[in-house]
């Protein structure tokens, strides 16, 4: 707390600051991600050919835009484990509605969009208006979702939309020069992207994040807690839809397809730096995170390492990206609250409530615990604990 | 600091009671549904062999549940649980290999390794700080590597005589039910009367507080954890007896990761953690084997009995949540007395103050 006077911004801070970005919980996925990119050039250097890179952007584009949609709902402050079952029903929805006919191809898109919507409005509505933990919530969501979708196929996969639809996941503007092709599933990626960079910093982004870090305040300050809770169910769902879209036309109609999205939408999430509970996060890390996960499993196949030790490795993948960006969050908590971020661990990093040394810290905590008594325990527990619901 | 200990004993006793009896309600409806649903059809609901039916399909389940609830007790989860379930049926089919005097060997092995997965649970979420969800979530995928590059089908073999822990029964009541039921109790009494126990609440109640009130808060987390990887052991070797093999696949088919979390909350037990209570998770667990095994007696499309699962979690949570709102507001006061409340506010950092000096 002294150090808000030491706020002198020159070169080599600019610097150091631009580095401790890079290896700071919210840069440290882009920092992963290059790395893995480089190993696998390293391994297979045709990787690197413009060509074969696009190709790899094409297929992270659906788990990429899937993790866009989650970032909003963990944000948010909550979690949507029904991603996955939404882009099997929108898969098989396309593949039966759709059929043969190319004309059917824009009603029933229509069509999917607003299955989409209206499953995050269920969702949503059940978190807020019934209280229902978003946890129990969407894994209903989910298993009923699911459970519909095989009953109507019959577990079995059926039908086959028109070629003019599967285009969009698996063509793309060709006769390119330098990249060849450009596959549709890049440009509609870029898209949502670029929306969710500038939702993201509307007053209603920003609303989102009020929202996931405290809800009291955040009503307190007037926002319609339930209207954007609700909306961020439904980007998600949306999300899935447009997800499910591309993968009609790159993996096909099957059951399986979508299949542990939701997991794997969290996994990117998280790796990307995001907290789960709520609050802090940024979504092109989310986005850097589904590029980074998609990057590790690349680079696992080029090193030959068996696709059984696959799940082995992700799982410790994902545990230590995570105890990194935690321990590093801790030690720099307090200088959030503060709003200067980088220099402020110096005095003291190890003055979290953790270590009980002296009795000076402790006071310290109770002097901004009198002054403001009920944030306190609120923001710090959002930090490290899975928060269920309302 | 030990009126205070005692009185959220007190406090807390009565708000579980309160929980579970929501439940109990809940599964007395779900029975009165189900048996008028079941009758509808012609059979009778109460029948012995129903019943039976009924016991076992709670056991394994329930087993997962009572771990589980310690860890959500503790504001954690615990998304590992399938694959330590499928990895202790294959250790246990294979230690045994047939042979009934190697059971108690392979049965302590089963359980040490679920502990050491337990343990390393428990320290990833305390000491690298990580979410139990993702922490979980990744030693999951790791023991799911190494089931899938080590295993490639059933493997080993459970002599007959640990088969039939699986099944006999007494009366109605099948071996493994009434196993799971004392585990049950052991549960209830560990969290009641033991200190960790009671730390858990205040653990999952409220991190900061429980360490200000000078509570390692690592410790109950971890022991959650551990028992929680034990309880599903159970499960798994109650699994391997019921199969007669091992299986790597055994935990993952029955969901027992996504079904426990939902029983749990479905019993009463807030995802949040600090309140609930392992009686409440039982209820939970029955509400779903009565819901199961209605619809297998009425012969529902395997499909669509995931949709009514999944309408009836939803559902009944629903209705659980409306009715407990109003009982959150006392966990801010103390007790009845409103007035309390400012100089309770205002006492604790003093008081915490001294203790820091005195145990510095």
């Amino acid at each position: 707390m002294t150090a808000v006077t030491t706020q002198q911004p020159s070169v080599g801070q600019r610097l150091a600051g631009f580095g401790r970005t890079l290896i700071s919980p919210r840069g440290a996925v882009f920092l992963l991600l290059i790395v893995l990119l480089i190993a696998i050039t390293l391994l297979n250097p045709s990787f690197a050919e413009p060509s074969q890179f696009i190709r790899f952007i094409q297929r992270v584009a659906p788990v990429a835009i899937v993790a866009i949609g989650q970032y909003f709902v963990i944000v948010g402050g909550e979690f949507d484990l029904s991603m996955g079952s939404v882009v099997t029903a929108q898969v098989v929805i396309a593949g039966n509605l759709i059929g043969q006919d190319e004309s059917k191809s824009l009603p029933v898109l229509l069509f999917m969009l607003v299955f989409g919507a209206f499953i995050g409005l269920v969702n949503g509505l059940i978190v807020t208006m019934l209280k229902v933990p978003s946890f129990i919530a969407t894994l209903g969501m989910m298993l009923a979702l699911l459970g519909a979708t095989l009953y109507w196929t019959g577990g079995a996969a059926t039908g086959n939309p028109a070629d003019g639809f599967r285009e969009i996941g698996r063509g793309g503007i060709r006769d390119l020069p330098v990249i060849d092709i450009l596959p549709w599933s890049v440009v509609v990626l870029v898209v949502v992207l670029v929306i969710a960079i500038w939702f993201a910093r509307r007053p209603f982004g920003r609303t989102i994040i009020a929202l996931g870090d405290n809800p009291t305040t955040a009503r307190f300050s007037g926002t319609r807690n339930w209207w954007v809770k609700t909306s961020t169910f439904m980007i998600s769902s949306l999300s899935a839809t447009v997800a499910g879209v591309l993968l009609v036309g790159y993996a096909g109609v099957h059951p399986s397809v979508g299949r542990g999205y939701e997991f794997t939408a969290i996994t990117a999430v998280v790796l990307g730096g995001v907290v789960l509970g709520g609050g802090r996060g940024w979504v092109v890390a989310a986005a850097a995170g589904a590029f980074a996960l998609e990057a590790l499993f690349t680079l696992l196949n080029f090193a030959g390492v068996p696709s059984t030790y696959r799940d082995a490795v992700q799982g410790a993948i994902i545990i230590l990206a995570v105890a990194y960006s935690a321990t590093t969050l801790r030690a720099r908590r307090k200088g959030r609250a503060l709003e200067a971020p980088a220099p402020l661990i110096s005095p003291d990093p190890s003055s979290g409530p953790s270590t009980e040394t002296s009795p000076a810290p402790a006071e310290e905590q109770d002097a901004a615990a009198s002054a403001r008594p009920a944030p306190i325990p609120s923001t710090q527990r959002a930090d490290n604990e899975t928060k269920g619901g309302s | 600091m030990s009126t205070a200990a005692a009185t959220s004993v007190r406090r807390g006793r009565r708000r579980r009671l309160d929980a579970s009896l929501i439940v109990g309600i809940a599964l007395v409806g779900v029975i009165i549904i189900g048996a008028i649903l079941v009758a509808s059809v012609g059979r009778n609901f109460f029948s012995a062999g129903n019943i039976r039916d009924i016991l076992t399909g709670m056991s394994v389940l329930g087993f997962v549940a009572i771990g589980q609830t310690l860890v959500i007790l503790c504001a954690s989860l615990d998304l590992s649980v399938p694959y330590v379930i499928s990895l202790s049926s294959l250790i246990a089919a294979d230690l045994m290999a047939g042979n009934p005097a190697n059971i108690p060997f392979a049965v302590l092995v089963v359980v040490i390794v679920a502990g050491l997965i337990g343990l390393a649970n428990g320290l990833i979420v305390t000491k690298l700080k990580v979410n139990g969800f993702i922490a979980t979530l990744g030693t999951g995928l790791i023991i799911k590597g190494y089931l899938d590059s080590n295993y490639k089908g059933t493997s080993g073999e459970v002599p007959w005589e640990f088969q039939l822990i699986g099944a006999t029964g007494v009366g109605p009541v099948p071996v493994s039910t009434l196993i799971m039921l004392a585990v049950a109790v052991l549960g209830a009494f560990f969290l009641a009367r033991t200190r960790v126990g009671n730390h858990m609440f205040a653990v999952g109640g409220n991190e900061q507080v429980a360490r200000l009130s000078g509570i390692r808060t690592a410790r109950p987390i971890i022991v959650a954890h551990v028992l929680c990887s034990i309880t599903a052991a159970f499960a798994g070797l109650l699994l391997a007896s019921r199969l007669g093999v091992g299986s790597p696949t055994v935990g993952i088919q029955g969901g027992y990761d996504l079904l426990s979390i939902a029983a749990v909350v479905l019993g009463g037990t807030l995802l949040m953690g600090g309140r609930g209570s392992i009686w409440g998770t039982i209820g939970g667990v029955a509400i779903f084997a009565v819901v199961d095994n209605v619809m297998s007696v009425m012969q529902v499309n395997p499909f669509l009995k995931d949709v009514v699962r999944g309408v009836v979690i939803v559902a009944a949570v629903a209705v659980y949540t409306s009715r407990s709102l109003d009982r959150r507001r006392p966990r801010f006061g103390t007790g009845s007395a409103a007035p309390d409340t400012p100089a309770d506010r205002s006492a604790p950092p003093p008081a915490v103050a001294h203790e820091k000096e005195a145990s510095a």
